[in-house]
């Protein structure tokens, strides 16, 4: 039996009398890729909050990376990353600069910073502009080092909310590589997305329909189930049941 | 604590590096400085007045009378003692005093010329100058009235206390200190704070194990800074460019600035935990804390002659407190102890305005 690094039983959000999330259930395995699909205001971002500790849950029980979710939200900071919808660096600050301050945040000594800059740089081969502001860099690459700062202190678990919105496919294919590369690494990574060729690339899956969690499975067999050619398909046959309104 | 530092010199480095903000920072103050030179004139009414009758005969009874029944006075207390002007000025009972000596009636009628002394606050220098004005023409008012076949003059001698030469300055050096700690410290900590949860780096902050109380803490310290560096150089420019000097003691003149300083960053933090966007945080900082401290610090419009809601208003001002407190160390060369009841104020200001911030802070989004 693997380690299992998120475990969610009945987590519930309600937001007066709108429930955002509604009672889902659901574990996550150490170092796999784990996928959460849903449309636009299935409840996605919001377990993603919850699970981060920037959200109290109304009921359920929760535990990340072995921590309870309503006591050790300062024990689970310490073990995640977060890579938040909207765009989070700091762009008049330098490539340098940005990830000087996010490592010396999460704690990082001097030496690691120095030695994580380095690495970082070379490896998202931003050596040509790492003096340059963040605001000139192609989205692409900020959101490459978007993730890299958001695991630049080794977390054991880093989510990953809706990352590669507004790239182009290449990017996003460079992007996922990023993600695999973690996860070889032993870091679990919890990603929200409503792009279909990236569903396919997650170990497992989780498919959202009005806060509910309809279906949960590997890529291949979730579409054996829903007798789908692709995901596009199996979401599609999913999302035809909401009665939500977006 | 190394985060702390890390925190803040990242805050340093937005600072300076946005040209604008240092534009705002460091080039108003010197600007407002030079402009305020040209202070508006204003009309004084019901100024506290200390009447010392030392002739107690039928013409000083008859001038105070007239004073008495003129709207632009309200005669504070008829002493004897020429002593009692110091005190009751220095404890703002008073704004002017008017000595009508010995002998008066007696001068006036035998020689047909007696003499008044007239003595005014001068730290306010278009007040004073206006009250001179009034009281002279009270007085003349009086001497014609006496409708004699040989006209009978009585000679006001004039003197301003505190600032003899009526420079417009010393008015205007606390009242753009009070306007420039007000602008920089309320307005670039509250939209410094509300741009991270603007741009969404507030949410990854929150994620970190980085406190976020801290958050508040290092946006506070580099802006206490900058303003105190403010502080420096509007004093430097009062001392050395418009020849101000600084009565009082420096030290406490820079402690009760810190003081203000903390009042006006609290209201910042305020006003950033209340909104989600830097247009709204500059907007509430503009008209609900700069037009309050423009229109209510007593620094362009008298307090006094405002009608008594607004004069009421105006307690809740900090910025009048403040402006109050640099006139009377800097302008009048008071201690603490002139000064330790405004500070009080201050202090209460800000412990409330912090404790409901606190308390108001969500840790968590939602």
């Amino acid at each position: 039996m693997e380690e299992v690094v998120i475990q969610a039983d009945k987590l519930t959000k309600k937001f007066g009398d709108f429930t955002a999330t509604d009672a889902i259930t659901f574990q996550v395995r150490k170092g796999e890729i784990f996928g959460f699909l849903g449309a636009n205001g299935a409840g996605k971002t919001t377990a993603m909050r919850m699970l981060c500790g920037l959200s109290v849950p109304t009921s359920g029980e929760a535990k990340v990376a072995g921590f309870d979710i309503y006591k050790e939200t300062e024990s689970i900071k310490k073990n995640i990353g977060y890579m938040s919808q909207k765009f989070s660096l700091y762009e008049d600050l330098t490539v340098v600069e940005n990830i000087r301050f996010f490592g010396g945040i999460y704690g990082l000594n001097n030496e690691q910073i120095k030695n994580k800059t380095e690495e970082l740089i070379e490896r998202l081969g931003l050596t040509s502009v790492r003096k340059e502001l963040v605001v000139d860099l192609p989205l692409g690459w900020k959101q490459k080092l978007s993730f890299s700062i958001a695991i630049i202190h080794q977390p054991k678990i880093v989510f990953l909310d809706e990352p590669t919105g507004g790239v182009d496919p290449l990017t996003r294919r460079q992007f996922w590589e990023l993600i695999y590369e973690a996860a070889h690494n032993g870091i679990t990574v919890f990603v929200t997305t409503h792009y279909m060729d990236e569903a396919e690339y997650c170990d497992r899956l989780s498919i959202m329909v009005d806060g509910k969690i309809k279906a949960l499975d590997t890529p291949k067999n979730l579409k054996m189930q829903f007798e789908a050619e692709s995901m596009d398909e199996v979401f599609y046959k999913l999302a035809r049941q909401a009665t939500r309104a977006e | 604590m190394k985060r702390l530092l890390v925190f803040i010199k990242k805050e340093f480095t937005h600072v300076l590096r946005d040209k604008k903000t240092l534009l705002i920072l460091f080039g108003m103050p010197i600007v407002q400085v030079l402009i305020f030179g040209f202070v508006l004139s204003n009309e004084v009414k019901n100024t506290d007045l200390l009447v010392i009758d030392q002739a107690q005969d039928r013409a000083s009874k008859e001038i105070i009378s007239k004073v008495q029944a003129s709207e632009y006075f309200d005669i504070a207390s008829v002493t004897f003692d020429v002593q009692d002007v110091e005190a009751s000025f220095k404890k703002g009972k008073s704004k002017a005093a008017l000595i009508l000596p010995k002998d008066f009636e007696k001068n006036l009628m035998t020689k047909h010329v007696a003499q008044v002394q007239i003595l005014a606050d001068a730290s306010d220098p278009n007040h004073a100058t206006t009250i001179e004005n009034y009281l002279t023409a009270i007085i003349r008012d009086y001497t014609n009235s006496l409708n004699a076949s040989m006209p009978y003059t009585i000679i006001p001698e004039v003197r301003m206390l505190y600032n003899p030469q009526l420079k417009g300055a010393p008015n205007f050096v606390p009242g753009v200190m009070a306007l420039i700690l007000m602008l920089v410290c309320v307005m670039m900590t509250a939209i410094s704070i509300v741009r991270e949860k603007e741009m969404g780096t507030m949410e990854v902050l929150l994620v970190s194990p980085f406190k976020p109380i801290m958050v508040i803490v290092s946006k506070v310290v580099p802006y206490f800074i900058l303003s105190m560096l403010n502080i420096v150089s509007i004093l430097l420019l009062s001392v050395y460019v418009l020849g101000v000097p600084i009565k009082g003691n420096v030290l406490l003149l820079f402690g009760e600035s810190a003081l203000f300083i903390s009042t006006c960053l609290s209201l910042g933090i305020f006003i950033s935990i209340k909104t989600q966007t830097q247009q709204v945080a500059m907007l509430i900082s503009l008209m609900g804390m700069l037009l309050p401290t423009v229109l209510f610090s007593g620094f362009m419009f008298p307090i006094e002659n405002m009608p008594f809601p607004l004069r009421m208003i105006s307690n809740i001002v900090p910025a009048k407190w403040f402006y109050i407190i640099v006139k009377d160390i800097m302008i009048k060369g008071l201690g603490f102890a002139a000064v330790w009841k405004e500070s009080l104020i201050l202090m209460g200001i800000t412990v409330f305005f912090l404790g409901i911030s606190i308390k108001n802070f969500k840790i968590r989004l939602a």
